[in-house]
């Protein structure tokens, strides 16, 4: 099957699933509780595209992706509150409002941080992820409308699931445009080999900046639609715990992996969930083993599948076809 | 006017002077080789000349400017491109991506661009990937363009990281060590690739080699050096003859 | 002035006591490169030993310190063997996300009802509050048992890390892998060792903590571990008179922090001041920078 036919294909399944998904909400077989859960799951894809660009696809260590979900969350919700008489407008501004403030400071934390090696950058990411989340609970002292320890509220909710999925689709359809491109390539070299890369003209701080920034701004875009979600912000859900979750996800799916980020951010926050339900099957005291089972599916899945689960594959119809034959037009360089 | 001209070059590692007083002026479209023993700071002298080390002294000028303190990115994209001793591939991204990855600092487009897949774009791509893929014939290396980088055998391993380093579109190639760990054959293929790629691609070529079978059949001058410094240059049969470089090679007293 | 030296005694306690979880951290970081995140959970399990020991079994407490030495010390190399040795040559992120689940197995496991159920605890500690005033500062004997405990294992350590062949070959270890094995050191048993001692010094650690902070909970390590952790990349990760200095300069920004800004802001802080020294120092402050050989 040709790379044309499998991408309408693809598009043509993903859009049989919303409607699917929204035939099951609007006859209540998908109650309000699931539809969260459904939200939530898109805005880890989201979230976890981002993380899955800084390290998946660049190598850059980050263990405060979190942080810019909450600056995200944070500066969208406000935005959204203090405008909120202009209605659908404002929470779709504040969307843009999230982008921009995480990738503004993405950027701005970035240019220094960047140049430590790895381990060291990890380290610095989580120092920032604790500055932001000490920041966000003293940020009552700021803004009464932010909340402080207690969290922000009275952000207009949307829970219409299609609003997040369909959000979810057009980043992933970005973001493989991005990948499978020169800056695409860029980062991937960064990633494999930064001397290398270095020497062929690809400058390593541009790219990883570059690569930072985007992912971050995903973080943003995540955090706002967070905001919209749920009833109420707070600190505690951009802990480094939160970060880690993301890592999870990065991590699990599959380094270098877009499907495989997308498939296990889904999985994961379905995961607890159903780790719930299942549990209190079984009776009450069983609810508490949910945190041991997880801990249990995360080492052996690991520990059997090292690379992740989709680590190093990539679904078929997202690859870009490349011509076989030489160009025509002759001389080569 | 000399394409790449050096002066005086000389850096020190803590107390250690590593080069010292290196001087070199290469016209466009030789052949030159630097050759010495191990550790006797070829590579120290290439990574200055492709900006991975500061010169503690002297000058780098190429085309005329000065390269002192530039970034090896912006090295290359001034035209001089290198390859490394021990091989520097991007392992687990296909053979093809490795060489158009070369293309990135002349790509054309930006980065929305990209996202948007704009006509730009798909024009560029498709040119960039056409041309990627004709730099892969001439290296043999076509049929292997989907596989990752990391599954090519030795040899095509360098092949690559010779066709990435030609996308470049350099003036000066520069080459450490591009016959390390091959057989006489494979040599003598290599001799015969370098050629092929100076005259097809009008290039400027500074190798450092050990193996005196690619020198002497492709060179036509060299540079020795020892302890940092240079102690003999000219053409390979003068050079082959001087008394310092045979004791620099077999040590004090194996001279006859 | 007094009040500031008193704040000062504090964060050397403090400090003390990061001091012996950082080592492990550093120790096994140098010998298989590997962020033992469950480090923090094994130095919870010793806090609890000590509870159980000293309230249950009404051992002296000395011997509870013996008894949490000894059960960390072997948890860590269970988790070793089973957790981190099947991906030991793989990708260090592997490694590190096994780490992770390792560390939330601990903690989860022991929330359990059954188990140390997860509630804050709080007991009497064995050792009785006498006080000494010296110079206008209050001293502890809590104080100086930590103090004596701490310098004792440290001179233990160092015994044998320097005098001992056990200690050649950590130290071989933590250079080459595959050097080492040529050389005929047992690798396997090597790095089960440094992860009997560094997990044994948590034990300590762990006991030491809930004497002096007597309120225990399964979550503590979580943040104490952390904390224990930036003070090994503070003093140079792999480097053991580094982690000791960035423990005794954490303890000190925590307590003087709560003391003179405020309690909140002190992780903060300490992060604030981890990031500024990695931007001067990138491998940390005895750290030695290793440039990539080109």
């Amino acid at each position: 099957m040709n790379k044309t036919k499998q991408m309408v294909l693809a598009l043509v399944g993903v859009a049989v699933l919303d409607l699917v998904l929204w035939i099951l909400i609007r006859i209540g077989i998908i109650g309000p509780y699931w539809q969260i859960i459904l939200n939530e799951s898109m805005i880890y894809v989201i979230g976890g595209l981002g993380l899955s660009i800084i390290y998946g696809f660049t190598g850059q260590f980050s263990l405060g992706h979190a942080a810019f979900v909450g600056i995200g969350a944070y500066c969208a919700g406000w935005f959204a509150i203090t405008f909120s008489h202009y209605g659908i407008w404002a929470s779709l501004g504040s969307l843009v409002v999230g982008m921009v403030s995480a990738g503004l400071v993405g950027y701005l934390i970035g240019v220094p941080i960047l140049r430590l090696k790895s381990d060291y950058l990890g380290i610095a990411t989580l120092g920032f992820n604790f500055i932001v989340y000490d920041g966000m609970q003293n940020s009552d002292k700021l803004s009464s409308v932010l909340g402080g320890a207690q969290g922000m509220t009275g952000v207009p909710q949307f829970q219409t699931f299609e609003w997040y999925f369909v959000t979810a689709v057009i980043v992933f359809i970005l973001v493989r445009n991005l990948v499978f491109s020169s800056h695409g390539r860029a980062c991937t070299a960064i990633r494999e080999n930064e001397t290398a890369a270095d020497v062929v003209g690809v400058s390593p701080a541009r790219t990883k900046i570059m690569a930072f920034t985007v992912g971050c701004v995903l973080a943003g875009l995540g955090g706002a639609l967070y905001a919209h979600n749920y009833p109420y912000v707070n600190p505690d859900s951009f802990s480094f715990l939160e970060s880690i979750n993301y890592l999870i996800i990065v991590v699990l799916g599959g380094l270098g992996s877009m499907t495989g980020t997308v498939i296990t951010a889904v999985g994961w926050a379905f995961l607890l969930e159903v780790l719930r339900m299942f549990l209190s099957l079984l009776g009450p005291s069983f609810i508490n083993l949910r945190g041991v089972l997880y801990a249990l599916i995360l080492v052996i899945v690991i520990i059997l599948r090292p690379q992740g689960i989709f680590g190093g594959i990539e679904a078929s119809f997202l690859v870009p076809h490349i011509g076989r034959r030489k160009s025509d037009a002759a001389a080569g360089s | 006017m000399p394409l790449l001209e050096v002066k005086n070059l000389g850096i020190n590692f803590g107390g250690l002077r590593a080069v010292n007083k290196f001087d070199l002026d290469i016209q466009a479209g030789e052949i030159v080789a630097i050759i010495g023993p191990n550790g006797a700071g070829k590579t120290t002298v290439f990574n200055m000349l492709s900006g991975y080390y500061l010169p503690t002294d002297g000058t780098i000028a190429f085309k005329g400017c000065t390269m002192n303190g530039l970034r090896p990115f912006q090295v290359a994209q001034r035209g001089i491109a290198r390859t490394f001793q021990n091989i520097r591939l991007f392992p687990q991204i296909s053979v093809l991506d490795n060489v158009r990855i070369a293309f990135h600092p002349r790509v054309g487009y930006n980065m929305l661009d990209s996202i948007l897949r704009t006509p730009r774009f798909k024009a560029r791509e498709a040119e960039l990937t056409g041309r990627s893929m004709n730099l892969l014939a001439v290296f043999g290396l076509e049929d292997k363009a989907e596989i990752k980088a990391s599954g090519l055998p030795y040899g095509a391993q360098r092949r690559l990281e010779i066709a990435r380093a030609m996308a470049v579109q350099p003036d000066l190639l520069l080459l450490d060590e591009p016959a390390a760990g091959m057989n006489p054959s494979e040599v003598q293929q290599l001799v015969e690739l370098v050629r092929f790629v100076k005259e097809k691609f009008d290039v400027t070529v500074l190798l450092i080699e050990h193996q005196m079978g690619l020198v002497m059949n492709l060179c036509e001058r060299l540079i020795v050096m020892d302890f940092g410094e240079i102690i003999a240059s000219g053409l390979p049969q003068e050079v082959r003859d001087n008394p310092k470089v045979l004791e620099a090679y077999l040590g004090r007293g194996a001279v006859a | 002035m007094v009040t500031f030296f008193q704040q000062v005694v504090n964060g050397l306690q403090l400090g003390l006591v990061y001091a012996l979880i950082a080592l492990g951290y550093t120790m096994v970081y140098g010998i298989v490169k590997l962020i033992n995140f469950a480090h923090g959970d094994v130095f919870m399990v010793g806090a609890f030993m000590g509870y159980i020991g000293y309230t249950f079994i009404k051992l002296p407490w000395p011997v509870a310190l013996v008894m949490a030495l000894l059960t960390c010390a072997v948890i860590g190399v269970i988790n070793e063997r089973l957790v981190y040795r099947p991906l030991r040559y793989a990708a260090k992120i592997s490694a590190l996300i096994s780490a992770i689940g390792a560390s939330f197995f601990i903690e989860y496991f022991t929330s359990l009802n059954f188990v140390f159920t997860p509630n804050y605890i709080s007991f009497t500690p064995p050792i009785k509050e006498i006080t000494w005033i010296v110079g206008g500062v209050r001293i502890t004997d809590i104080q100086v048992v930590i103090l004596v405990t701490v310098a004792a294992f440290l001179a233990l350590l160092q015994l044998l890390i320097f005098r001992t062949k056990l200690g050649l070959a950590m130290r071989t270890v933590s250079f080459d892998h595959d050097a080492a094995r040529l050389m005929g050191v047992d690798v396997d048993k090597t790095i089960s060792f440094t992860f009997f001692v560094g997990s044994g010094l948590a034990g300590i650690g762990g006991v030491l903590f809930g004497f002096a902070y007597p309120q225990i909970w399964t979550f503590m390590g979580v943040m104490t571990g952390l904390k224990a952790f930036i003070a090994a990349v503070l003093g140079g990760i792999g480097i053991l008179p580094g982690a000791v200095l960035g423990a005794l300069i954490m303890g000190q920004v925590e307590i003087l922090t709560s003391a003179y800004i405020s309690s909140q802001a002190r992780d903060a802080i300490a992060f604030a001041i981890l990031i500024i020294v990695l931007l001067i120092r990138p491998s940390g402050i005895l750290g030695r920078n290793e440039p990539e050989k080109i």
